[in-house]
Parts: C-alpha cells; sequence; structure tokens
C-alpha cells in the first residue's frame, strides 16, 4: 500500500511533465530555433516586413477595439443577470456561452450572411458606403464574437458570490448608481474583470478561424498576423512564417506572466478582504 | 405613534409574507419584531425601510406616509443581517460613507466619525478592514454606520444571528443601553425570544405574516392573546386535557366538546421532595422523576404525571431528586385554550390563598 502511493504521484508528475513537453514546451521552443534558422537580419527582415507589420497593426486594433467593446457588454450582461430578475434571464445566459459552443468558421460565415452580398441588409450597406465583410469591420465583429463570454464569464460568478447586501446598504444611504458602482461593486470585481480581460486579449490576438472567413484575406489590408502567418506558410516561406509567429508566441508569453501576477495579487487581496 | 404600519399587505410568488399587518410604536422604543422563521417580520422590516413595497396598506413615520418615499429619503438607519460592512473599506471609511453621500465638508465628517468610533469603543481600529475585525466589532462598526447620517429611525436585521451565544449576551445589552442613551426609535427583528424578552420595550409577535399581538415583554409573556403566543412564548409544555390535573376543571373553560388542552410553563411548576415544605397539599400530585437535565443555574426535570410528560425546574437550593424519584408537585396555574383564545386559570386550591401572580416590572 506504502509503495502503491508513493508510486502513482510520481506517474502522474513525470506523464503530465511528458505530456507538457511533448505537446506545448517542444513546439514553442522550435518556433525560436526555427525563426532564427535563417539569422538575426533575416529575423528583423521578416518581421518588420510592411506587410508584417500592417498585419500586426490589425491584430492590435481587432485585440483592442474586441477587449473593448466586450469589457462593457461583459459588465453590463453580468451587472443585468446577477442584479436584477427578468423573463428571458435565463436564454440570455445560455446564449453568451454560445460562442464557446459554436465553431469559429461557423461564426465567420454567420456574419457573411448577415453583412455579405446575399443578406437583405446589404442594400442598406451599400448605400451608405459600409464595408463590413472583407474589412475591417468584419474582423473586429468576428473576433468580439468569439472572445466575447470571457469577460461576462468572469465576473458574473464573483457577482453572485459577494451578493446584493453592500449595494443595497450604499443605495439606502443614498448613493447612486455610478457611485455604488465604482466605490462598492468594481473593488470586488476589479481582478477578476482583469483576469477576463487578459483572457479576451490572448484569445483574440490568435482568433483565426473566424476572421479567416470574414477578412478575405487581402495582404496589407484585412490580413492579420495569424492569417499573414499562414499565408507565409502556404508560400513555402517557413523560416518567415516562424519568425512572425514568434511575435505571437512572445505575447502569449507577456499574457501568461501578467495572468500569474493578476491571479496572485487576487489571491492575496481576497484573503485579505473577503472573511 | 412614532412609526405606524396600517393594514399591510404583501404577497411573493404564490405566498402571503404579510397578512392585514397594523401595529405602532411610540418614538424612542425599541421594539422587537418577534416570530419564528418564515413568519413575515424581516418582510415588515424590509418594507418600512422601503426595501420591499406592500401590494397594500399605509406606512407612516412621524405620521408622514412613506410608501412612495425613496428609501434614501426615509431617514432610515438599517443594520443588515450579515452586516453588510463596505469590505474594500476601512472601518472609518465604512462609516464615513453615508455622509460622504450628503456631501458633508471634510472636516465635519471626520469628527462624526470620530464621535461614533468612541461611542463603539473603537477608536484605534479606524484604518481596519472589516475582515480584520472579530462579529461583535463588526456588529458595532455596522451599527455606527447606520447612525452616522442621523437618522429618526434606526432598523435591524437579526442582528445578533451572526455572534456566539457569550458575545451576543454583552452586545444585546450593550445595544440596549446604547439606543437607550441616543434615545432614537429603533425596531430589530429576531426568532430569539429571550433577546426579545430581554432587550425590547416592546414586542410584535408575527405569525404566518400576522401580528398575533403586540405589547411589553411581560404583557406578552404573562398574558397571552392567542394559543399561538402562550406556546410560542415561554418554554411552556401543551396538555391535551388539563382537566384530569387536581384543582383544574374545564368547566372554568367554558369551551364545549373538545378536550381541555392548555400549556404549562416550567415556572408553574413546584416539585416538593419532602413533606415538611408541602402547600396546598390538597392540590398536589404524584408524579415520576423522567428525566433530569442540566441547565446552568437550575435543573430541568421531566415529570411523568398521569400519562402527561411535564417540564419543570428544579433548584439546586432544594433537596436533590434523581431520576425514577417519586415526587410530590403543584402545578400554580396554566394557560386554558380554547379555539385560539388563552385564558389564565390557576389552581383552586391555591386561589383560596390568593392569586400571586401580580408582578409589575
Amino acid at each position: 500500500m506504502r509503495k502503491e502511493r508513493s508510486v502513482i504521484p510520481l506517474i502522474l508528475i513525470l506523464a503530465s511533465a511528458a505530456f507538457i513537453f511533448l505537446m506545448l514546451a517542444l513546439p514553442l521552443l522550435l518556433i525560436l530555433v526555427e525563426s532564427f534558422r535563417a539569422g538575426l537580419d533575416f529575423f528583423a527582415a521578416a518581421i518588420s516586413d510592411p506587410y508584417a507589420l500592417k498585419a500586426l497593426q490589425l491584430t492590435g486594433i481587432a485585440t483592442v477595439s474586441s477587449v473593448g467593446l466586450n469589457t462593457l457588454f461583459g459588465l453590463a450582461a453580468a451587472w443585468a443577470i446577477t442584479r436584477f430578475s427578468f423573463p428571458g434571464k435565463g436564454l440570455l445566459t445560455t446564449f453568451i456561452d454560445i460562442p464557446f459552443a459554436v465553431s469559429p468558421v461557423i461564426a465567420g460565415l454567420i456574419f457573411i450572411l448577415t453583412f455579405g452580398r446575399i443578406s437583405w441588409l446589404h442594400p442598406f450597406l451599400s448605400a451608405y458606403d459600409l464595408k463590413v465583410v472583407f474589412a475591417v469591420p468584419g474582423i473586429i465583429i468576428a473576433t468580439v464574437f468569439v472572445t466575447f463570454p470571457f469577460v461576462a464569464r468572469e465576473i458574473i460568478p464573483v457577482l453572485e458570490a459577494r451578493g446584493t447586501e453592500e449595494e443595497q446598504a450604499a443605495s439606502l444611504m443614498g448613493a447612486g448608481f455610478l457611485t455604488i458602482f465604482r466605490r462598492i461593486t468594481f473593488p470586488h470585481i476589479k481582478w477578476a474583470l482583469l483576469y477576463g480581460v487578459i483572457l479576451c486579449t490572448a484569445r483574440a490576438m490568435g482568433e483565426f478561424g473566424a476572421v479567416s472567413v470574414v477578412s478575405g484575406r487581402l495582404r496589407g489590408k484585412t490580413n492579420t498576423l495569424p492569417l499573414y502567418i499562414e499565408n507565409l506558410y502556404d508560400e513555402h516561406q517557413f523560416t518567415a512564417a516562424f519568425a512572425v509567429s514568434s511575435i505571437l508566441v512572445a505575447a502569449a508569453i507577456i499574457i501568461l506572466i501578467a495572468r500569474n501576477i493578476v491571479e496572485y495579487t487576487a489571491k492575496k487581496d481576497e484573503d485579505t478582504n473577503v472573511r | 405613534m412614532y412609526v405606524e404600519l396600517r393594514n399591510i399587505n404583501k404577497h411573493f410568488a404564490g405566498f402571503q409574507a404579510s397578512k392585514n399587518v397594523s401595529f405602532g410604536i411610540a418614538q424612542g422604543i425599541l421594539a422587537a419584531l418577534l416570530g419564528p422563521s418564515g413568519s413575515g417580520k424581516t418582510t415588515i422590516l424590509r418594507m418600512i425601510a422601503g426595501l420591499e413595497t406592500p401590494d397594500s396598506g399605509n406606512i407612516f413615520i412621524d405620521h408622514v406616509r412613506v410608501n412612495d418615499l425613496d428609501p434614501s429619503k426615509r431617514g432610515i438607519g438599517f443594520v443588515f443581517q450579515n452586516y453588510a460592512l463596505f469590505r474594500y473599506m476601512t472601518v472609518f471609511e465604512n462609516i464615513a460613507f453615508g455622509l460622504e453621500i450628503k456631501k458633508e465638508k471634510k472636516s465635519g465628517i471626520r469628527e462624526r466619525v470620530m464621535e461614533l468610533l468612541a461611542l463603539i469603543g473603537m477608536e484605534d481600529l479606524e484604518k481596519r478592514y472589516p475582515a480584520q475585525l472579530s462579529g461583535g466589532q463588526k456588529q458595532r462598526v455596522a451599527f455606527a454606520r447606520a447612525l452616522a447620517p442621523n437618522p429618526r429611525l434606526l432598523l435591524l436585521d437579526e442582528p445578533f444571528a451572526a455572534i456566539d451565544a457569550k458575545v451576543r449576551r454583552e452586545l444585546r445589552c450593550w445595544l440596549r443601553d446604547m439606543i437607550a442613551r441616543l434615545g432614537i426609535t429603533s425596531i430589530f427583528v429576531t426568532h430569539d425570544q429571550d433577546e426579545a424578552l430581554e432587550v425590547a420595550g416592546e414586542i410584535i409577535l408575527t405569525n404566518h405574516g400576522q401580528v398575533e399581538q403586540s405589547g411589553k415583554p411581560l404583557q406578552l409573556y404573562k398574558s397571552p392573546k392567542t394559543s399561538f403566543v402562550a406556546r410560542f412564548i415561554g418554554e411552556s409544555v401543551i396538555v391535551d386535557d388539563y382537566g384530569l390535573l387536581k384543582g383544574f376543571s374545564p368547566a372554568a373553560n367554558a369551551g364545549q366538546g373538545h378536550s381541555a388542552s392548555g400549556a404549562i410553563r416550567p415556572e408553574f411548576i413546584r416539585i416538593f421532595t419532602d413533606k415538611g415544605s408541602l402547600r396546598h397539599e390538597n392540590g398536589t400530585e404524584d408524579a415520576v422523576v423522567e428525566s433530569l437535565a442540566f441547565r446552568g443555574s437550575f435543573i430541568e426535570a421531566g415529570l411523568r404525571l398521569k400519562n402527561m410528560l411535564l417540564t419543570a425546574h428544579h433548584s439546586f437550593e432544594d433537596a436533590p431528586i434523581a431520576v425514577g424519584d417519586q415526587v410530590k408537585v403543584l402545578i400554580y396555574r396554566l394557560y386554558s385554550f380554547s379555539g385560539n383564545q388563552v385564558k389564565l386559570v390557576t389552581n383552586q386550591y391555591v386561589m383560596e390563598h390568593g392569586n400571586g401572580y401580580d408582578y409589575v416590572i
């Protein structure tokens, strides 16, 4: 019995470590190795290529706008779901999770149907010369769609757990909505919100499927970083593809570190302020 | 009456939380809303505060109807059951919050908060966060926070529920004295009759959304108006047919048909351990001691008497009794029920020597 107990953890630890090494660490390491294969000069040239910079810029725009929109939406939805009872509340809660369940490619197709040539919205959009599909707005909309559960999903459980009594107490003293949000509610959810924003950022930067469908992949116009990497790969420019990939890897590592800091600080904060 | 509720009704999905509730509380009184859980007492408190809206009926504070007045404009201080202290604010910031909302001057706020901290004896803890306080300290901060904006009415929802027994006793005396000192009209909700009897100047006893009886604690204790009050207050034992007991005839109850049921409180029973001390001998009964339980300052004895199991208190000063002992007991009085009516009936043999149940406190 004693022996078994000491063997099982060892097996589990080794299995996990081997799995992570093979599936995550090794591939990431290879990306870095491959990207510098042709030397530093080539690496610099690959990532400072105008198309690469344009793709980086577009990924930045899509990420910032989807994080911004989803923060607003997530806060509103989480507040509504946890603070009010209204018909269709269960439905709203379920709908928030749809992007997790639907394949991103299908999400992309949904927007082609909604805003593309076959849509009944198309006459209206073209009358005002609004380009959604195969343009930047489409990319933003697709990214918002695939990332929208993150913020709301992080905040809802916290708001639920902390209850409404503090807000009620403040409201009884005559505090208005904004004061209550700023001074009572926000301190409770700030770490969850930040955590949601980080996850949302990570997902938005890497989004491929939905964006690939709506963007039309016009190089220098509607290519985001992941799309651009695939372009390079398709053209057998493997080293350049890896070099550009390393930008995304670096961003991912930064996000990971940020996530750990937030997790640690939130834990400490919770230990001191929540019972 | 300073606070007055008239014919208040309130429904929640499928159940009536308040049925025609009416009562009044004079200025400066500390009143208890007492009742078993689910009796609608918290709903009443929340309606006075404006956290719930009654379906019908009127609420008056200082002779002004407040039904349509915003909760924050009713001049109410509210202490929540779990205190609802702002966890991300210090003790000082918690107490100051209500004053800041009222846009009072910084210096004035500081002065008022320090005054309240002195009142609750926590001057040196102003920088602590709620999580760093004990239950009793949290309660006092919640009390100070509610008082800060000078409310005209203080409402407390189960203020002692979350505190351990020893501190609870201290704290309820503290709260009673504090409220008496400040002279602020206050209403607190409790399910604990000891708490209500000890602390409150006035008790409103609720059951199934209705007010069963309201009055001074002794009045409720001594002269329950309904059988519910007689059962709820005190540690009564219900007997199905008290006509079997010496000195009590069901005819006195004038109830027809049904057996004469009633309630006997432990203090209505006296256990005699030796013949010498026996009083009203003709009225005494033989009983067997079935159980004994140590209750601190007295012993609680379970007595088997003609198929009834009664509870009596026995003093340590009297000769000790043991389980299985044959003892003589005298039942001085009991509450007889007829329908929902209650009547205090005294043992005929005791009556001959006058009624001794006329304390006024």
